[in-house]
């Protein structure tokens, strides 16, 4: 493991300093970048991304993906407003009901993904779609406020000025570090995206773990969907339309590989701040929206294109060496 | 018979890195003949195949035909060359209908438009030549396996071939299908197309070849007329070596029978049945595709079992998956260490620990200190050369993977061993290490079955050989003095 990490360490350098060369650049053009309030400003922004992307990074390493994302938040958010709002259930078992269907959903793909043994991008998709229309039956597409004030407190306050969604990202990375580094199941996560016959044959249940994954993708995702409900104070069907593209950007400019067996959590959250500070830059520049997702394809298609094209480097330079020895 | 060569073969040598595949091949093939060629699996039949076809280039040496001289073909010019091949998989399009795949690549056109008329007449001219009734408009799919393999052969006759290569063309044929198949290389023949015929079956050989080569270890012994030789003395001629190596010996003789295959089917497996005792070694022979592997796959759960049992130590398990097998005390070193034995992305220590991950956590924390002395334990004894634990399995040499394969099951201390060709690609002096474990752990009272196609290594390790043929059992030697290459081979081909 140790040789492991000294390896994405280099790339984890690397992209460490992409973030530090934004952060100089964005901070000459716009004299609000550095203040203390903006830095607040991008940790409440992206609290929700990060914390996505804990779950996110857990399933590529495995191999897969999730694309019901966006939607599964858009949806978690409906239940909680309405649960809180028509329900009139207190805010704090509304929260636990949201989590506890967001981890379902999650596990629901896994069980489809590993009984079918579909690819994981079309059940995902699929069940993009299916979240797609709950999220806009329950809220017969009018969005929904009047949340109590102390539910608020989550997405919007701070204690000692230090804002709640940055506590929760950082606890939840800690977590996902933990689960990840420490645990056998981030161990037969790293094998299952390498190589899943041979943890097969070693005696891993790869059914069981990949239904895991995905049910610990839905439960983070459920997590990040409320703090950001917090914070937006209305609840949308449109909300998380498309954020999983959001999340995969960050997670692959982070070195997460999307062929799975790679990857870090700390690699993923200098990705996520990566977006942060894009997004936050950009709009101190008052950058049109349109031209923001022009720039954020164009990074995601970088960052993918070189996560392919190193590993395909690397695997040309063995075949060289094999044939040069052949020669020989 | 027109006594001029079409294709000859001048010091052909193919060389991988550590394996030498072919070693100076000096064979001619004359116009208009059936040519067999027989060896052993291993002895560079299927090299020197594609090294015709093009599929591969040789190291050294020369192709002579049609007046030109070639140092290496491609598969474009060897079809310019009139060479075609038959494969045992088929390259045939399941969906398409005879015609269309007759004709893949060089369709008839009517201008822009596939030309289906034409096509469908000329297959059925092809067919006619070749006094068989086929449809040319039905799908390839709804042929048997035996009308298929004609449609193959036909793609090779609309190509104009001179020269057919056919490699094991009878393994996928039922009887009555191989007797079709036998009158369509004598109407090939009698059409002037040379015929190169790879077979293990003698009835065959004797049936319809000329002459037949015999290579060994890579090497081309002779070529004999067919009517003046023997199945005796071509066997003799295909396993005659000295046998070398030396392994190691044995302290006892094992006696208790502890693991009872019983009429076990499934996987195409077909109601095996063998016993095997505590302590001993017990070498599966066989050719490829005879079932030994897939045997295998049954005892570890990897694939399901539809009939028969399996008795270990009394008690009758019906592994259902990996998991069961391994808790009920089953191990599989698997064939291809690279693709199912070992995650090459992780270290010694993270492949080592796998299957015994979750004994070592507790809570689902994995405890640092006794992965690290699991690691170091079986890195010592096994003598894994590395520069550390740390190391990635990717960076280590053949024979030292295969002992971190070994780590891994010796530290979950299983019942029974499977070896599935354990020393493929590694060097001697590995060898000889990984044969002593074997050893030590045999005297140790495990159970430990051994598929080989080497044949010294399956003769110089095994107590017993059982024999495999089709999916089923053809032969038990029960006694190390009764071992004979011949027998083996004779039974591994199918003959009694």
């Amino acid at each position: 493991m140790n040789k492991n990490k000294k390896l994405t360490k280099s790339k984890e350098i690397g992209i460490f300093l992409v973030l530090l060369a934004m952060i100089l650049v964005f901070s000459i053009l716009s004299p609000q970048f550095l203040k203390v309030n903006n830095f607040f400003n991008i940790t409440k922004q992206i609290a929700t991304l990060g914390i996505c992307s804990v779950g996110f990074t857990f399933v590529l390493i495995t191999g897969g993906i999730d694309l019901s994302l966006g939607y599964q938040i858009s949806l978690i958010n409906i239940i909680c407003a309405t649960l809180m709002t028509k329900a009139g259930v207190h805010w704090g078992l509304a929260i636990l009901i949201s989590m506890l269907v967001g981890t379902l959903i999650g596990c629901i793909n896994g069980i489809i993904i590993t009984k079918t043994g579909v690819a994981p991008l079309i059940v995902t998709l699929s069940m993009m779609q299916i979240l797609n229309g709950l999220s806009y039956l329950l809220s017969k597409g009018l969005p929904m406020f009047g949340f109590p004030k102390a539910f608020s407190v989550l997405g919007q306050g701070s204690i000692f000025s230090i804002p709640i969604s940055l506590i929760f990202l950082v606890v939840i990375i800690v977590i996902g570090v933990f689960i990840l580094n420490k645990t056998y199941y981030g161990r037969y996560f790293y094998a299952i995206g390498s190589n899943e016959e041979a943890a097969e044959l070693s005696g891993v249940n790869t059914g069981k773990v990949r239904i895991l994954v995905y049910g610990l993708c839905g439960f983070f995702t459920s997590i990040g969907a409320i703090l950001l409900l917090s914070r937006l104070n209305s609840a949308q069907s449109a909300t998380g339309a498309g954020f999983e593209f959001d999340v995969l950007t960050a997670c692959v400019l982070g070195g997460v590989s999307s062929n799975g067996g790679k990857g870090t959590l700390l690699g993923a959250l200098i990705g996520v701040l990566i977006v942060g500070v894009l997004d936050n830059g950009l709009l101190l520049l008052n950058v049109s929206e349109y031209f923001k997702l022009v720039i954020k394809g164009l990074i995601l298609l970088v960052a993918v294109v070189y996560d392919t094209m190193s590993r395909k480097n690397s695997e040309k330079i063995k075949r060289m060496k094999a044939i040069n020895v052949e020669n020989a | 018979m027109n006594e001029s060569t079409i294709l000859k073969l001048k010091h052909i040598s193919k060389l991988y890195p550590g394996v030498t595949a072919l070693d100076d091949l000096n064979i001619d093939f004359i116009q208009g003949e059936v040519h067999a060629i027989v060896g052993e699996n291993g002895a560079g039949k299927s090299t020197m195949i594609k090294t015709i076809s093009g599929a591969t280039w040789p190291t050294q040496g020369t192709i002579e035909i049609n007046g030109n001289t070639y140092h290496s073909m491609t598969p474009a010019l060897s079809r310019q060359n009139g060479i075609a091949v038959i494969y045992q998989e088929f390259t045939l399009i399941p969906v398409l209908s005879a015609a269309e795949n007759i004709f893949m690549g060089e369709f008839i056109m009517n201008g822009m438009v596939l030309d289906k008329k034409a096509m469908n007449k000329k297959s059925a001219e092809l067919f006619e030549r070749l006094n068989v009734k086929i449809d040319p408009e039905m799908q390839v799919a709804d042929l048997t396996t035996g009308y298929q393999q004609i449609v193959e052969i036909a793609k090779a006759v609309a190509k104009d071939a001179k020269l057919l290569i056919m490699d094991e063309p009878s393994a996928p044929l039922t009887t009555t299908e191989v007797e079709a198949m036998f009158k369509i290389v004598d109407k090939l023949k009698a059409d002037g197309v040379t015929i190169i015929y790879i077979s293990h079956r003698m009835e065959e050989i004797f049936r319809l070849s000329d002459r037949v080569s015999v290579l060994r270890d890579g090497k081309y012994i002779t070529t004999v007329n067919t009517k003046d030789t023997s199945k005796d003395e071509l066997i003799r001629l295909m396993v005659g070596r000295e046998l070398t190596e030396t392994y190691p010996r044995r302290k006892e003789k094992a006696t208790k029978t502890s693991l009872s295959i019983k009429n076990l089917s499934g996987n195409g497996v077909k109601n095996v049945s063998f016993d095997v005792k505590r302590g001993e070694i017990l070498g599966l022979a066989g050719l490829i595709g005879a079932g030994r592997t897939e045997l295998m796959q049954l005892l570890f759960g990897y694939e399901k079992i539809e009939d028969g049992e399996i008795i270990l130590n009394g008690k009758s398990i019906r592994p259902k998956n990996c998991i069961e097998a391994i808790e009920a005390g089953i191990a599989l070193v698997p064939e291809d260490r690279k693709r199912q034995g070992l995650v090459l992305e992780m270290s010694i220590r993270e492949n080592s620990s796998m299957p015994k991950l979750k004994k070592i956590s507790k809570m689902s924390v994995i405890n640092p200190e006794k992965e690290k002395t699991l690691a170091d334990e079986y890195m010592k004894s096994l003598k894994i050369k590395a520069p550390g634990i740390n190391q990635k399995a990717k960076n280590l040499s053949g024979g030292n993977q295969q002992k971190v394969v070994l780590a891994k099951w010796l530290a979950m201390d299983p019942e029974v061993l499977v070896f599935d060709e354990p020393t493929r690609g590694i060097d001697v002096g590995a060898k000889q290490e990984i044969y002593k474990i074997m050893n030590d752990l045999a005297d140790e009272g495990k159970i430990l079955i051994m598929i080989s196609s080497d044949m010294e290594e399956l003769l110089g390790v095994s107590d017993r050989i059982v024999i495999l043929c089709k999916g089923r059992v053809t032969g038990i030697i029960e006694d190390r003095n009764d071992f004979s290459q011949e027998s083996i081979l004779a039974k591994s081909a199918g003959g009694i």
